[in-house]
């Protein structure tokens, strides 16, 4: 996969930080994309761009069950979220729609907003700032949801 | 080997012997729960997916309460995508104004004990009060237990947390759980089961129960369930059959972890800004003036809650400047609250009380804050800019400790 920019945020990221409840409204993803990360960094959805990654701490994305937040990161083009770990309901929503969720236990810690990243899904390593850190691989199955894009597409895929 | 109550809820489910954590398992559902707020994006990905019809449209209920009564005109149109997808598919079950989703579950009598449940939200924990396997997810798998009725779960890990002796007097089932989150951690119990026991537990109402497994979720806890028992039984207006009289942790079961907790050690306390799991004593922050205070939500704006709102201003005054708000769980809750003279209580104290829903828990509506403002809430959740703007300072506490709060017009603890 291409390298990409890091933005990084911290432990017990929350999804109302991600995407806070009055946005759930707005008729589409789409225009709940613009509001992403706005209580924290309130350019985040101008200054992101295709291909770049979201790195978090430990839990990442934990609290309500809101779809629509791994929705606002994937249709920003994130490329993937990388954390120490995930909380269970944004991880599993995740996959669902397509948007690659990594656990790596030591980069968080190593890299700052701007650093550039590049992630390999099959191998299950990252690379930053000249060094080679490992991630925990995908089930297969999960990979098969990824590639397809997502559970629908997965499921329709299996369908033909 | 013995096993835990969530690994006999679902092995009875899949119609297995036995199930061991790490299994991954395909349950067959026992009831769904749809939220207003993702009602358009379920009816979307279900018709993405090329379904024509339900599995089973008896078993899903579809619940407006986030939205309602409605504060912007985005909410309405809501309404109808929810009316336009129970009409084509048949879901009868519709609660336009009766109430929070959590509170109606199990008051309306959706979700027995040793049930499989999904919700399209994450307080969907709180179902374990009855002994029921009940979780959040997303819409887009809740659009397929639509089509399919089925969905895959990992069977997860079982922290047991044992609470023997007797609370005091000054401490509800809010100031428990609140305390477990902060030993815990905000991650502590993430893609775990949370199974509660011991004497202090098994005297607790239903109703204090359902205040802990609902905040389950802020520990990261897949679920978090109680034994049955005759409260339960009373309270779900069923008599117990022998499965469900065996939802009880086995001695000799695996878990991943066990606390020991002593009733009489546990003090009031509040989770404050603006982490859930951030737990300081109330008596260590005395003295904060306060705003707001919320008495409502889920986690605690049933009867047992408002009645002890009610007692602790019962002849005293809302202070001067704080706005008091009481927002009742459910329409029946409402209904009891007043005829127990509960709201005349609260009202003559200078309570504004609103309809149930969950407005002002999510930053929606009916008391949202603004900046430099300190709130004291019974709900469960203190995120940045969960109950107004960002600067907002949210403290978590029981509605005794919040009624307090309000009469005092400042972080007091209650007598």
């Amino acid at each position: 996969m291409s390298v990409g920019k890091i933005f990084k945020f911290h432990n017990d990221l929350d999804t109302d930080q991600i995407i806070a409840s009055q946005y759930l409204l707005l008729p589409t993803i789409d225009e709940m994309k613009e509001h992403a990360f706005e209580s924290l960094e309130p350019d985040f959805a101008a200054k992101v761009t295709p291909g770049d990654f979201v790195v978090g701490g430990e839990n990442f994305g934990c609290g309500s069950s809101r779809e629509q937040a791994p929705g606002v990161l994937k249709a920003l083009g994130v490329q993937a979220v990388v954390a120490k770990s995930f909380a269970r309901i944004f991880y599993r929503n995740a996959i669902n729609i397509g948007l690659p969720v990594i656990v790596c236990r030591e980069l968080p810690d190593a890299v700052k907003t701007g650093d550039e990243m590049e992630l390999s899904l099959t191998d299950g390593t990252a690379m930053a700032n000249g060094k080679s850190y490992s991630c925990t691989r995908l089930p297969a199955y999960m990979q098969q949801i990824l590639s397809q894009g997502g559970l629908i597409a997965s499921l329709n895929e299996q369908a033909h | 080997m013995g096993q835990t109550i969530v690994e006999k809820i679902i092995a009875r489910n899949i119609g297995a012997g036995s199930v061991k954590p790490g299994d991954i398992v395909t349950t067959s559902v026992d009831r769904v729960m749809l939220d207003d707020i993702m009602i358009p994006f379920i009816a979307d990905k279900f018709h993405e997916m090329g379904f024509s019809k339900i599995w089973n449209p008896h078993k899903a209920v579809l619940i407006y309460d986030h939205l309602v009564p409605s504060s912007q005109l985005d909410d309405i149109r809501h309404y109808k995508a929810g009316d336009a997808f129970a009409l084509k598919y048949g879901i009868e079950h519709v609660h336009r104004s009766d109430g929070i989703c959590h509170q109606l579950m199990t008051e309306a009598g959706y979700v027995k004990p040793g049930d499989v449940v999904f919700g399209t939200d994450s307080h969907t924990t709180t179902y374990g009060c009855v002994g029921a396997f009940s979780t959040g997810i997303g819409y887009t798998e809740m659009a397929a237990i639509l089509g399919t009725g089925n969905l895959w779960v990992k069977v997860p890990e079982t922290i047991k947390i044992i609470i023997d002796g007797t609370l005091p007097d000054n401490v509800m089932s809010k100031d428990v759980i609140l305390r477990i989150i902060g030993d815990l951690g905000a991650d502590g119990a993430t893609y775990r089961a949370l199974e509660f026991a011991g004497a202090a537990v098994e005297r607790m109402s239903v109703s204090s129960r359902m205040t802990m497994a609902n905040m389950a979720i802020e520990a990261g806890a897949k679920c978090a369930v109680f034994t049955p028992d005759e409260k339960t039984a009373e309270y779900c207006g069923i008599v117990l059959n022998d499965f469900q009289r065996n939802l009880i942790g086995d001695k000799d079961a695996d878990y991943c972890r066990i606390l020991t907790y002593h009733g009489e050690d546990f003090v009031p306390v509040m989770a404050c800004p603006s982490q859930v799991d951030k737990i300081r004593k109330v008596s260590e922050l005395e003295g904060l003036p306060v705003d707001q205070v919320f008495i409502g939500s889920c986690t605690n704006g049933r009867l047992e809650d408002l009645k002890m709102a009610a007692k602790v201003l019962d002849g005293k005054s809302v202070a001067p400047f704080v706005k008091l708000i009481v927002t009742p769980a459910s329409r029946k809750v409402y209904q009891e609250a007043a005829a127990c003279g509960a709201i005349k209580t609260l009202v003559e104290a200078g309570a504004m009380v609103t309809h149930p829903g969950c407005g002002l828990c999510c930053g929606r509506a009916g008391g949202i804050l603004c900046d430099g403002e300190r709130v004291v809430a019974t709900n469960n959740r203190n995120f940045l800019g969960r109950m107004g703007t960002s600067k907002v300072e949210i403290y978590l506490a029981s509605p005794a400790v919040a009624a307090a709060c309000a009469a005092a017009g400042k972080i007091v603890s209650p007598i």
